[in-house]
């Protein structure tokens, strides 16, 4: 088909106010907006813990251990009668931070390295090497390895899930700077005198920030996967701070008689993935052009 | 001749493509093998041949957006051939290009004013306003409106980003542009506003173009003069007339035979160039011309022809031809 | 009269959907005829539907937003614009094929050119393997390409520009068409491999008979290959008639503008050339009355409210209109 034909086509509907057609696009596809919907109500349940329970995390009622969902304990109770619904929600922020933190330092970094591959022809053999290298040890036995060689703290943590997802955000860069290379534009701003300060900035990188923002959405999605299964392996965030994985793995003993230990961080966790996994989706679709392209 | 504003001589570029594991095998592609030709002020430069004849590559190579492998480039009497990339840099004002694509050829980020501003801020020419200013002025220029400084590239039609690419190259008040290609992705009726556009802007502004092109009729239309290019090297050089309607070497009489006739009652049986371009990674021995020449004889086989300038500085590379005149 | 014709084009609209307004019309109303062994160029600028006409009369518009929306399309009689999708598709490459521009992207890369070849020949006769070989190898040997024996086991990537559209070539002829739809078939080439491609074009029609459909928007080829033209503007035709007619004496003011801006060789340098101001309306922006209104130098107000009608100007010369034959204004 004549690439001609397919230009004559209109992408958008000139004439239609712009608003409407954003919110004609969500009605359109609705995922995106029920993700970021459900990520939204288990951020403010995480941020508004104190305020919606009033028992305090970490209070043992060795009463009351063990006891299923009622009206005192929404969730129920663990062995030391902590309710399980304020440790649940403040798992929740555990999750958060260690999540966003990951998704924007491994985006910061992987964008410099990226770049740089990307860039000079030199740089990439020596950085390829060492993110090939890093590809090859398995991200969790990695940070196995990093935190049993320090103190267990959450900034270990954080690190520790970090550094393996730093060469898949590198790959991604390395290949949009590498097409965006040859466009062109970029041709001309050479021949205008564009120094390689202003090229790279105004040029090059605006092409890496769609992707790249997809990209850190699956890797908080990720991260939080991966923080609850070192807490649960009892190498993740320290026992006292409830996290999911902590409270999984305190709960695992006695799921036969108290299952609800279980049910509910877990319930909080495959949603909190699944959200941020379907609003990443959703900014893809969004995001892509050729998708946009759609009448 | 110091008077010409560029002048290129024995210009040579090389590829290395292919080969395998630690470089073995690898071949030589010679894009532009021994180019030389001047232009003076004022003066269009028609620079045309088929796919693979190097054209293309002459142009970027002259604008050291690649860097040659031998030769000379001389800018305004100046030897820019090998400068650094500061001074390189600073010479970038006198010499400037437009691109064939217009929709590859502008950053879809970045406004149209800014795009054409870029130049300005790059060489700190004028506060900010008054880099504004000659912005509009340039728009206007062009056939453009002012007011669309604000819309992105996407928002303009073909022939409308090409004015924005050459309001592009006018910022910097240049001698010399490159234009490579820059009306054969166009329509017919825009192609037209184009090259009006650019012949004004030469009558105006006393500027010199390199032209290249695969479209004979556009090229007689715009050039003083015009070169033909074949597998890297000029087969034949020379005035408009003379080279369209006396051209010596056979290549250039066949260009001339394929292009299709402008009324049905002109159309003849005419010979056709037999068999496809060879590929510049392996040329021809002799004159590269030998294995399609319908007038080859067997020294074409083994001696490459000399480009001869006769009395009128039409040039042939032929055995057989001579410059007439 | 003139015998029936091999393809009869009434009314044709194709419209493309566009969410909840009413459907873009990007071909309006368009009706030609061609004949046996009759070359019709179709010739405008991009966005003009040239295309899309070819891909209407194939039903190969793209799903879903294109469709057919009125109209008829006869080939002996035949209306293909409502026959079942089984039908349509043993009318493809057999009673019509198309040849397209980029012929990189529109032979299969990992197949070599014998097997798409042959594989034409066996999905529409229904021959055994060995002669749809066969066939294939005199098809390439029909469109002279050079070593055919050895092409036949190459893949697309081995061959030229030139090469492959004489691939293509083939691949339209294998079963013997009774129309050969050519949607700009040389643009993408060297110009001495264009007048190979146009002369053998020419010579295979002779040697066939098949009617060719040839699209284009270079009005040096209409005026090597036509025996009738077709001027086509936003998605209307603006004029017709034999080449001579239209080279003579072009009537419609687009046709004259295109005309105009074309530089011919052996023009004087630096006169201007004929520029046609403005731009191609989009899709959705056409004008009501003439499309071509808004950058007519002759428009009337008459031109800008209502659609012109059809105007005759000699035997089979027409132009669409208000200004130019009989009931013009001068």
């Amino acid at each position: 088909m004549a690439a001609s034909d397919i230009a004559a086509v209109p992408a958008t509907i000139p004439g239609a106010p712009r608003r409407a057609s954003r919110l004609r696009r969500v009605a359109r596809r609705p995922l995106p907006a029920i993700g970021a919907t459900l990520l939204a109500l288990l951020v403010l349940s995480a941020l508004a813990a104190p305020w919606l329970t009033s028992h305090d995390p970490f209070e043992m009622n060795v009463v009351d251990r063990l006891m299923p969902p009622n009206e005192t304990y929404w969730f129920g109770t663990d062995a030391y009668g902590r309710d399980i619904f304020t440790r649940t929600l403040y798992g929740g922020r555990v999750s958060l931070v260690i999540g966003a933190s990951v998704a924007i330092a491994s985006t910061v970094i992987g964008l410099f390295i990226g770049v740089l591959a990307g860039y000079f022809r030199l740089a990439d053999a020596v950085l390829m090497r060492i993110m090939d290298g890093l590809m090859a040890i398995p991200g969790i036995l990695l940070a196995i390895a990093l935190m049993s060689l320090t103190r267990a703290s959450m900034w270990v943590v954080i690190v520790a899930i970090t550094i393996p997802e730093v060469p898949r955000v590198v790959r991604l860069v390395r290949a949009v700077v590498l097409s965006v290379r040859e466009q062109v534009y970029i041709q001309a701003a050479s021949a205008i005198g564009t120094r390689l300060p202003r090229l790279m900035i105004k040029h090059i990188l605006p092409n890496t920030f769609a992707p790249l923002i997809v990209q850190a959405t699956y890797i908080a999605a990720s991260a939080v996967l991966v923080e609850s299964y070192l807490s649960f392996l009892g190498v993740g965030t320290p026992p006292e701070i409830p996290s999911w994985g902590n409270i999984i793995a305190e709960g695992r003993l006695y799921v036969q008689i108290a299952f609800w230990n279980i049910l509910f961080p877990s319930v909080f966790l495959a949603l909190m993935v699944l959200s941020i996994n379907i609003l990443g989706d959703g900014l893809r679709d969004m995001l892509d052009p050729r998708l946009a392209r759609r009448i | 001749m110091s008077a010409s504003v560029l002048e290129v001589r024995d210009l040579v570029k090389h590829y290395e493509v292919g080969g395998g594991l630690f470089g073995r095998g690898r071949k030589q592609l010679r894009a532009v093998d021994g180019v030389s030709f001047s232009i003076a002020p004022g003066e269009t430069l028609g620079l045309v041949g088929e796919s693979g004849c190097g054209k293309s590559t002459v142009g970027k190579a002259v604008l050291r957006l690649v860097e040659p492998t031998a030769g000379h480039i001389a800018l305004e009497g100046e030897d820019i051939t090998t400068l650094g990339a500061a001074a390189m840099l600073e010479r970038r004002k006198k010499m400037q290009v437009i691109f064939q694509d217009p929709y590859s050829s502008l950053n879809p980020r970045m406004k149209a004013g800014e795009i054409v501003q870029e130049p300005l801020i790059n060489f700190g020419i004028g506060t900010r306003a008054e880099q504004q200013e000659r912005v509009a002025a340039l728009f206007a220029r062009v056939g453009l409106r002012p007011d669309q400084r604000a819309n992105y590239p996407h928002e303009f039609s073909g022939g409308q980003r090409q004015r924005l690419g050459i309001a592009r190259a006018l910022a910097l008040g240049p001698s010399v542009i490159i234009g490579d290609e820059p009306v054969s992705a166009l329509d017919v009726s825009v192609q037209a506003q184009v090259i009006n556009l650019m012949m004004d802007l030469q009558q105006e502004l006393g500027l010199s173009y390199l032209f290249v092109a695969h479209d004979l009729g556009v090229v007689e239309h715009i050039s003083h003069r015009v070169a033909v290019m074949y597998l890297g090297k000029i087969v034949e050089i020379a005035g408009r007339a003379a080279l369209f309607e006396s051209p010596r070497h056979p290549y250039t009489e066949a260009l001339l035979a394929a292009v299709p006739v402008s009324h049905p009652r002109a159309r003849r049986r005419r010979t056709v160039l037999r068999g496809d371009v060879p590929s510049p990674i392996n040329p021809p021995s002799g004159c590269r011309f030998h294995t399609r020449c319908p007038i080859a004889i067997a020294r074409c086989r083994e001696e490459e022809p000399p480009l001869i300038h006769g009395a009128t500085g039409h040039g042939v590379a032929c055995h057989l031809r001579t410059p007439t005149g | 009269m003139a015998p029936d014709p091999v393809l009869l084009v009434e009314e044709l609209r194709t419209e493309f959907a566009s969410g909840d307004g009413p459907p873009l019309v990007a071909v309006n109303d368009l009706s030609f005829r061609v004949d046996r062994g009759e070359t019709l160029c179709i010739v405008g600028e991009s966005g003009c539907g040239k295309s899309l006409t070819a891909l209407s009369v194939l039903r190969l518009l793209p799903r879903p937003y294109g469709r057919i929306g009125g109209g008829r399309v006869l080939l002996d009689g035949k209306d293909l614009a409502k026959v079942s999708e089984p039908e349509i598709r043993a009318v493809r490459g057999r009673s019509v094929s198309m040849i397209f521009q980029e012929p990189m992207t529109s032979l299969n890369p990992v197949l070599n050119i014998g097997r798409q070849i042959a594989e034409t020949v066996m999905v529409h006769e229904g021959l055994p393997w060995q002669a749809c070989i066969d066939r294939a190898l005199a098809m390439l040997k029909q469109v002279r390409i050079p070593e055919p024996e050895r092409r036949l086991h190459e893949y697309p990537h081995q061959l030229s520009g030139g090469m492959r559209q004489r691939v293509m070539i083939a691949m339209a002829l294998a079963c013997r068409p009774r129309v050969l739809l050519a949607d700009e078939p040389t643009t993408a080439l060297d110009v001495t491999i264009q007048a190979q491609i146009l002369d053998l074009i020419r010579d295979l029609q002779t040697e066939t008979g098949t009617a060719v459909v040839l699209i284009t928007h270079d009005l040096g080829v209409v005026a090597e290959m036509a025996d009738r033209v077709l001027v086509m503007y936003a998605g209307s035709k603006v004029e017709e008639g034999s080449a001579e007619e239209i080279f003579d004496a072009p009537a419609h003011p687009y046709t004259r503008g295109l005309m105009g801006a074309m530089p011919h060789l052996g023009e004087a340098r630096g006169a201007r050339l004929n520029e046609i101001p403005g731009v191609v309306p989009a899709l959705n922006a056409r004008p009501p009355g003439c499309a071509f209104a808004p950058r007519c130098s002759q428009a009337t107000a008459r031109c800008h409210a209502e659609a012109p009608p059809v105007r005759n100007l000699g035997s089979t010369h027409t132009a669409a209109c208000w200004e130019v034959g009989e009931g013009a204004a001068a």
